[in-house]
């Protein structure tokens, strides 16, 4: 049996699933005070209802690191940067405490300076009249060669509890982006490793055995240890969460599709290509800060069931902005929701003040109640028929690097829609007719992210770079720096992308036939110094669990 | 980050496509270059985007060249994805999409001119002018400068707008008696319609940074003030950088930036470059940076040392002799003009063109009318030792109706005997006979 647990801004859902088979679900109010208490309550809950010791796994989504982050409870981080030769960024919101230091390597990780060790000294002075818990260091590079890193945290090591370096994080290249992403690493560290302490600690007291994974926001899992190393990685992961509910509840199909999750005061839009999820190209960015942290694509439109109707110079306008609760709920702002309420497709708890609250709103402009209240469903609808449209250009755009990709022009043609959250079902109908595309609203739909974090597995990406003229190969997200003969070739290179993706897969508890590791990009370039010289290669493989679900839900018989 | 100047950026390395094997022109050539580019977070920056280039049509190819037997067998889909991403440049910029656009593709063009029997110094066809005589097609008439500052003379771009006043173009490279393709004289000025309007600067090698600013501010500087473009192209070759193995320049990309911010070109284009690792990553971050108008001072190449890289007295002196001669042809080019034409009603042009690349030796004999209504109708005979012989006559876009009823009976006569190509830029029509 998989518990999965999902905790969001308002409530935390949790499912236990046996078999395929959905045999409990439980919802509860989030108490902002108390996170743990509020996820070990609604864990309880569930456990109450079936056989505790059948309990195989206990996935998490949590709002922990990005409550801390979106709330500004970080910590103070000390920084060291070596930004090396290059465009100079100013790093803002990141604390007092930043030290530059020189030295740099270049794109091949080729040292260009060394690190000068007495600015090191110099360094360690300035940080410790500020004495802080945690350190991150980042170079320009140091996915390429990470000696500096390395050497600046054995440096530091028994002066910090916590230190990040910048090449764990993601063998993506962004200087800035792996500076934020370390940043903000170290900064959610305490929080999240305290969390992770009382979970173990409150586990152990009920007799739990079953270890605890932890969701993504790319739709995979990682194991409590990898989370606590690496707590930034659990950052957004509630709407992944509820992608891969969907996954599980809906007939997959290899076609274009468009998931599109409609929340209180926005709407979240994914995408999936040939069946594929559409990733960020490079991470996904919060708080107004860009991060290398994996994640599936989504754009969010301000426009959701709770969003604030009114006229402004005679044109009908629905959001960004949200009064409250609808008014059919007790609240007293004009909303889609009413809307639906009065067409009948939603239940109300205040119905009677919503009709009246319809009805005075369409004579103030000379409409009749239903047709104002179509054409608020409508306008949503069409509103979010042109943020797909938006979203697709930009899709579409994506830029590419071989002529081969540039012909094949992978066009992104949508063919079907699937749709959750509180108002999905009434408003399906009302989309096909906008969207021309059929419209499907699946069942327990609402407890979709409990389900999606239950059943998504464990995912990795790596990125391998081997050069034989420098006789290297390295894989930053398993620390692998290694020499290399220089008759290493492509072929060798891919299949040790894919045997050290299945390790880790198998690490992380995949069985075999779970694991799907697959190469996702592949190049091979000649290298040449000056004319007819010898020839090199370097080579570039990246390789990955292919995110994924456990298992698919069957229905109950 | 914001930059100042909002700029789109094609970046299309085709990492699927070389001339050869072991060729400069080879797939890993922008490899660092993206690596650079990724690292330093460009893409982050708002203000910058980036565009996929789109692909050039063989009538794009044709209004400009005469590909011989056709363009279909000349070219491959990487040709057509280099021109369309400079034509994507050109749509960025005159849609008012960004302010700005850099092309970064390849394989470059600045060597190939109208007459096409192969490839010439790596380049078919010629990017630039395929992408700005769409653009002139599309947009409507324009002034225009196109500046070259690749190493190499910029011999194809020449030819193109030999005898077009509207595009003026000026190339600076190493001296042509010590480089590929050897020609870049001093006094090649143009044809009889646009004499003055090509202004070689051929330097000496071993310039530096000081040598290509003082070129840059006493001589293309107050070209451009006079000329009064409405755009201005860079055609941005790098391998005048110390570090290129093809060439023998000392600039480096500080100078390579600061040239940029100064020349404040509206687009840009690689070209050359083959110095992929030292040089590349550096100077196009740079460019970049510029163009952006964003703080380019930290970007510098790791074995970078001024003192090593300063140009001798001796090349100073001469640099300042070549711009004194520029200047002064270019401040008497009517005159200059009066005397190499006088009152001729044809002007005949009798040259030789190596393809180096292909291994071709082409003959061919320019013919072109002088008219006082336009640029004058023109037309070029070419034969090469593979036996191939063709005429291909030029109707320029603002031709008078004289110059374009001769064009025609130009073609009818040239088609009885070879193979004849027709270009009638005036009305964007192009005929090729059998």
């Amino acid at each position: 049996m998989i518990i999965g647990i999902d905790m969001g801004g308002t409530h935390i859902d949790g499912a236990a699933i046996e078999n395929g088979v959905l045999i409990a679900s439980v919802k509860h109010q989030v108490d902002h005070g108390n996170y743990f208490a509020s996820i070990w309550q609604c864990l309880e809950d569930l456990l109450s209802q079936v056989d505790k010791d059948a309990v195989e796994r206990i996935h998490l989504s949590t709002t922990i690191s990005t409550n801390a982050i979106i709330e500004g409870r970080l910590a103070d981080v000390a920084l060291i940067l070596q930004t090396g030769p290059g465009l100079q960024w100013h790093f803002e919101r990141m604390g007092e405490h930043i030290v530059y230091l020189s030295g740099s390597v270049d794109h091949r990780g080729i040292l260009v300076r060394n690190l000068d060790m007495t600015q090191l000294d110099d360094a360690r002075e300035q940080l410790l009249e500020n004495p802080v818990d945690a350190l991150a260091v980042i170079s320009k590079f140091s996915t390429r060669n990470p000696e500096f890193e390395r050497r600046i945290k054995k440096y530091f090591e028994g002066d910090y509890n916590e230190i990040t370096m910048g090449h764990t994080l993601s063998g993506k290249l962004n200087f800035p982006r792996r500076v934020r992403t370390a940043y903000l690493n170290a900064a959610v560290s305490r929080t999240f490793i305290g969390f992770a302490e009382s979970m173990r600690e409150a586990l152990r007291q009920s007799s739990i055995d079953a270890p605890v994974f932890v969701l993504k926001a790319d739709g995979g899992t990682v194991d409590l240890e990898g989370a606590m190393s690496k707590p930034v990685e659990t950052i957004l992961s509630g709407p992944a969460a509820s992608f891969m509910g969907v996954r599980a509840l809906v007939d997959d199909e290899r076609s274009d599709r468009v998931l599109i999750d409609v929340g209180g005061t926005t709407t979240d839009l994914f995408f999936l290509v040939d069946g594929v999820p559409v990733f960020e190209p490079l991470g996904i960015e919060i708080d107004g800060r860009k991060t290398l942290v994996r994640a599936l694509f989504s754009q969010s439109i301000g426009i959701g069931g709770d969003s604030h109707v009114r006229f402004e110079e005679g044109a009908l306008k629905i959001g960004p902005r949200r009064y409250g609760l609808p008014i059919a709920f007790g609240g007293d702002s004009m909303t889609p929701t009413d809307a639906l309420v009065y067409l009948g497709k939603l239940e109300g708890a205040y119905r009677d003040k919503c009709l009246q609250a319809v009805e005075r709103m369409a004579a103030e402009h000379g409409f009749e109640g239903v047709a104002l209240a179509e054409m608020i469903v409508r306008r949503m609808c069409e509103e979010i028929r042109q943020a797909i449209e938006r979203v697709l250009d930009k899709l579409n755009a994506s830029p590419v690097y071989t002529i081969e990709e540039l012909l094949r022009d992978r066009t992104i043609r949508p063919q079907a829609v699937e749709i959750i959250g509180g108002p999905a079902a009434s408003l399906s109908g009302y989309l096909e007719e906008t969207l021309c595309l059929p419209v499907y609203c699946p069942l327990h739909h609402e407890i979709a992210n409990a389900i999606g974090a239950a059943l998504a597995k464990p995912t990795l990406e790596i990125n391998l770079i081997a050069d034989t003229e420098r006789e290297k190969m390295s894989i930053p997200e398993r620390g692998i720096y290694m020499p290399i003969d220089r008759t290493f070739n492509w072929r060798e290179a891919e299949q040790f992308a894919l045997s050290q993706v299945r390790d880790a897969g198998k690490a992380l508890g995949l069985e075999e036939d779970q694991l799907d590791a697959e190469i996702v990009e592949s190049s091979s370039f000649n290298m040449v110094k000056g004319y007819g010289g010898r020839v090199d290669r370097n080579i570039r493989v990246k390789a990955q669990i292919k995110p994924g679900l456990l298992e698919k839900l069957r229905k109950s018989d | 980050m914001k930059a100042k100047n909002t700029l789109g950026l094609i970046l299309f390395p085709a990492f699927d496509w070389a001339i050869s094997r072991s060729h400069p022109e080879r797939e890993e050539r922008l490899l660092y270059t993206q690596d650079q580019l990724l690292e330093e977070g460009i893409e982050d920056i708002e203000g910058i985007e980036f565009f996929n280039p789109g692909m050039a049509t063989l009538h794009d190819i044709n209004r400009v060249h005469f590909c011989f037997p056709d363009a279909q067998s000349l070219l491959t889909e990487s040709h057509l994805i280099a021109a369309g991403g400079v034509m994507r440049a050109f749509d960025a910029v005159l849609s008012g999409e960004t302010d700005k656009a850099f092309a970064l593709v390849r394989p470059p063009g600045h060597h190939a001119q109208r007459v096409v029997y192969g490839d010439r110094g790596f380049c078919i066809i010629n990017i630039e002018a395929v992408g700005l005589e769409y653009a002139r097609q599309r947009y409507g008439d324009m002034r225009v400068a196109i500046v070259d500052t690749d190493c190499h003379h910029g011999d194809g771009t020449e030819d193109i707008y030999w005898n077009d006043p509207d595009t003026l173009f000026i190339s600076f490279h190493q001296d042509g008696r010590t480089l590929y393709p050897g020609t870049g004289d001093i006094d090649e000025l143009g044809g009889p319609g646009a004499f003055g309007y090509n202004v070689n600067i051929p330097l000496p090698p071993n310039t530096g940074d000081a040598g290509f600013h003082y070129i840059l501010e006493n001589t293309v500087m107050p070209i451009l003030e006079d000329y009064k473009p409405d755009i201005i192209i860079n055609s941005a070759g790098q391998d005048n950088h110390y570090t290129d193995p093809l060439t023998n320049m000392n600039f480096s990309a500080q100078g390579y930036a600061a040239l940029n911010e100064r020349l404040n070109p509206d687009i840009a284009v690689l070209e050359g470059g083959y110095s992929i690792q030292g040089a590349l990553p550096y100077v196009n971050t740079g460019i970049i940076l510029a163009m952006a108008g964003l703080d380019y001072s930290g970007v510098v190449e790791p074995d970078y040392h001024l003192g090593k890289w300063r140009q001798s007295e001796r090349v100073t002196d001469h640099v300042r002799r070549i711009a004194e001669q520029v200047n002064e042809r270019w401040l008497k080019r009517e005159e200059l003009s009066k005397r190499e034409y006088g009152d001729r009603l044809t002007v005949t042009r009798r040259r030789q063109v190596y393809y180096d690349t292909a291994g071709i030796m082409e003959i061919q004999v320019q013919e072109f009318k002088v008219c006082s209504e336009c640029p004058g109708v023109n037309t070029v005979h070419s034969y090469n030792d593979r036996g191939a012989s063709m005429a291909g006559i030029t109707i320029p876009r603002k031709a008078c109706h004289a110059c374009r009823e001769e064009g025609y009976k130009l073609f009818e006569h040239a088609a009885a005997t070879k193979k004849s190509y027709l270009q009638d830029m005036s009305s964007d029509d192009y005929m090729v006979s059998r």
